[in-house]
């Protein structure tokens, strides 16, 4: 015999009872572990769709109107090269990509296009000083690539399209969109002479169905020197992380760039937003909800256990029971009932979300073990403190009177 | 030696005063074998859970073997009670969710044996009571006369020098009844202590002394002739 037999063995005489008083509890992790678990993985799939839109975030010249998204750099307004460092030193976060552009009309066989000159990212990598303090040195964020199950990464040198920035361009690399690619014949390996330069192409982009698919992108000091105004770009890119575009991203690039205009993809971002907080408000809510009806539904079963089995109590009082031990059978009880509530709750809400994951928000999600941990602590705290008054009375019960009663 | 000094106890919920134990004094030395009577509400019951340390007297103080049993701190007086004192009661008060055997192992447990030694104590015992075939059945599962006999043999498992026994014979037949009062004997034999309270006056007599309680005083005491002189 020992105290966890004795609990475990007085735990199976009453199943009905256990059951109906966890069951508040158990339902309300349930819940709780199906919201979580489908809300990540939903944030997950936004902030995919987010990335694959490519850059929610343009800096452009103060002048410049914003009519299509796609193409506000063409408008030939320039502001200097000097503020991607501006942003790149500044301690920002939430910037997870971002790529200065300069674009110059093209006309190659009668065909007009746009040739776009972009920074790779082995030019910021390349400036220790941008290591050290930049955006690149901080981990990246939501805006990122992330894994997502059925779907599988892209090439890096068309990585563009998602990214907005590719790792590594020469200067005599070129990278052209599909519409440039179908109207000359194009294919990686070609050469191609713009405005009087001939590239390599690296790679053809695949289709976006937008002014991309028209555009060839070269490194963007060459494009400088072939438009021969200096050091200078249209407008910088960025992939800002949703949630903290949410907490004034725009406002501070604002603040580090004031002689630039910064504008955002306020509607796709906003939407998401708004779900992610719903998502989490609402599991607020069961949170709170299971600590008030779980709890009431615990205490009020373990006073009735207590009422039961003062008898019971007595009794082992009489043979050598210190009130001590009474509370910590009744606490090791409650930390069983609470250790059942939580590893009982997460496999339905795991069960649940797996089931109504792709129903409700149409996303596959798979099971997270580490919300196994979340449901434990939270349904065994809760066993514990709503057991704690009633484990106490029983422990200061009176044996003489609990005795009498026989 | 189990010894009252000037024992009183009052309760006084909703309602006036009531005297339940009033200035008793009493002196039962070792290997005595005592039957409390008297009427319902003479404060028989009482007497024998303050003598067992399960209720604190209003005045006066209760010894056991020398030590004040109300000075010392509860749970210190739980494991003393574990350690000197076997309770039987009237309705057995077996913990019902538990075997014969687990029932038996409780005391034990309760005094800090292994779970070998639990084992051992609790199945020699049960063995010793013609219970060695029922030792994984429920109380539910045994007749009154077997869980009376599962009661006997927790009583005895921390070999206690004092029985105390709440009306051990009230819920059974007279042949069961023999049987338990023969137990009680042979433990007192053994050189145990035992206070037995009892309402039937043929049980009582078994004892060598029987003291009458009336009103919550010994109103009388006799020696049972036939035990030779007492203490």
């Amino acid at each position: 015999m020992k105290l966890t037999k004795l609990v475990r063995k007085e735990l199976f005489e009453r199943k009905s009872q256990v059951v109906t008083g966890l069951l508040a509890i158990l339902l309300g992790i349930t819940v709780i572990v199906a919201i979580k678990n489908i809300a990540f993985y939903s944030e997950k799939a936004v902030a995919q769709e987010l990335d694959a839109l490519g850059a929610n975030i343009l800096v452009l010249p103060k002048s410049v109107t914003l009519q299509n998204y796609y193409s506000a750099d063409m408008q030939g307004e320039e502001f200097p090269e000097e503020y991607v460092e501006r942003l790149t030193q500044s301690n920002l976060q939430g910037v997870d990509n971002l790529s200065p552009k300069l674009s110059l009309p093209a006309e190659i066989q009668g065909h007009k296009f746009t040739l776009t000159g972009i920074l790779p990212k082995s030019e910021f990598q390349a400036k220790a000083v941008w290591q050290m303090a930049g955006v690149f040195s901080r981990p990246e964020g939501c805006g990122t690539v992330v894994s997502i199950p059925g779907l599988t990464p892209v090439q890096p040198k068309e990585t563009l399209v998602r990214t907005r920035v590719v790792e590594s361009l020469n200067n005599t690399e070129a990278l052209v969109g599909a519409d440039v690619a179908g109207a000359l014949g194009l294919k990686a390996g070609d050469g191609i002479s713009v405005t009087g330069k001939t590239f390599t192409v690296a790679a053809v982009l695949p289709q976006t169905g937008t002014v991309d698919d028209s555009r060839i992108f070269a490194h963007l000091h060459t494009v400088q020197q072939l438009a021969g105004k200096g050091r200078v770009i249209n407008v910088i890119e960025i992939v800002g992380c949703c949630n903290q575009i949410s907490q004034g991203l725009v406002p501070k690039i604002n603040g580090l760039l004031p002689e630039a205009k910064v504008v955002t993809i306020a509607q796709v971002v906003d939407t998401q937003i708004k779900t992610n907080r719903m998502m989490s408000n609402l599991s607020m809510v069961f949170v709170a909800v299971i600590v008030l009806v779980g709890g009431a539904s615990i205490a009020n079963y373990m006073y009735g256990n207590v009422y039961e089995r003062r008898r019971e109590i007595g009794t082992l009082m009489a043979l050598g029971a210190g009130s001590s031990f009474v509370l910590k059978m009744f606490l090791l009880k409650a930390l069983l009932l609470g250790l059942a509530g939580g590893v009982g709750g997460y496999v339905l809400g795991t069960i649940l979300a797996l089931l109504l994951g792709p129903k409700v928000a149409g996303i596959s999600v798979l099971p997270m073990p580490t919300l196994v941990l979340w449901a434990i602590g939270i349904s065994v705290l809760i066993a514990l403190i709503a057991s704690y008054f009633p484990a106490r009375r029983a422990a200061r019960l009176d044996p003489f009177a609990t005795l009498q009663e026989v | 030696m189990l010894k009252m000094e000037a024992v009183t106890k009052t309760y006084n919920h909703r309602g006036p005063v009531v005297t339940v134990l009033s200035d008793v004094s009493l002196e039962i030395p070792s290997g005595d074998f005592v039957s409390i009577v008297g009427p319902s509400g003479s404060g028989k019951s009482t007497l024998l859970l303050a003598l067992g340390g399960m209720l604190s007297p209003s005045s006066g103080r209760i010894l056991l073997d020398g030590a004040s049993l109300y000075d010392l701190e509860p749970d210190q007086r739980a494991a003393l009670r574990g350690e000197k004192i076997g309770f039987v009661f009237q309705t057995f008060n077996l913990v019902p969710y538990l075997s014969a055997l687990e029932n038996v192992q409780v005391p034990l447990f309760l005094g800090g044996a292994t779970d070998k030694e639990q084992k051992a104590r609790a199945a020699s015992l049960l063995e010793s009571l013609g219970l060695g075939d029922r030792l994984e059945h429920k109380p539910s599962e045994l007749s009154v006369g077997q869980q009376q006999r599962v009661a006997l043999a927790r009583m005895l498992a921390n070999d206690p020098s004092v029985i105390l026994a709440d009306e051990p014979t009230g819920s059974l037949d007279p042949e069961t009844s023999a049987q338990v009062i023969e137990f009680l004997d042979e433990t007192n034999r053994e050189g145990r202590t035992v206070v037995m309270v009892t309402h039937d006056p043929q049980v009582a007599r078994r004892a060598k002394r029987v003291l009458r309680l009336d009103d919550g005083k010994i109103s009388h005491e006799e020696q049972i002739t036939g035990f030779g002189s007492v203490g």
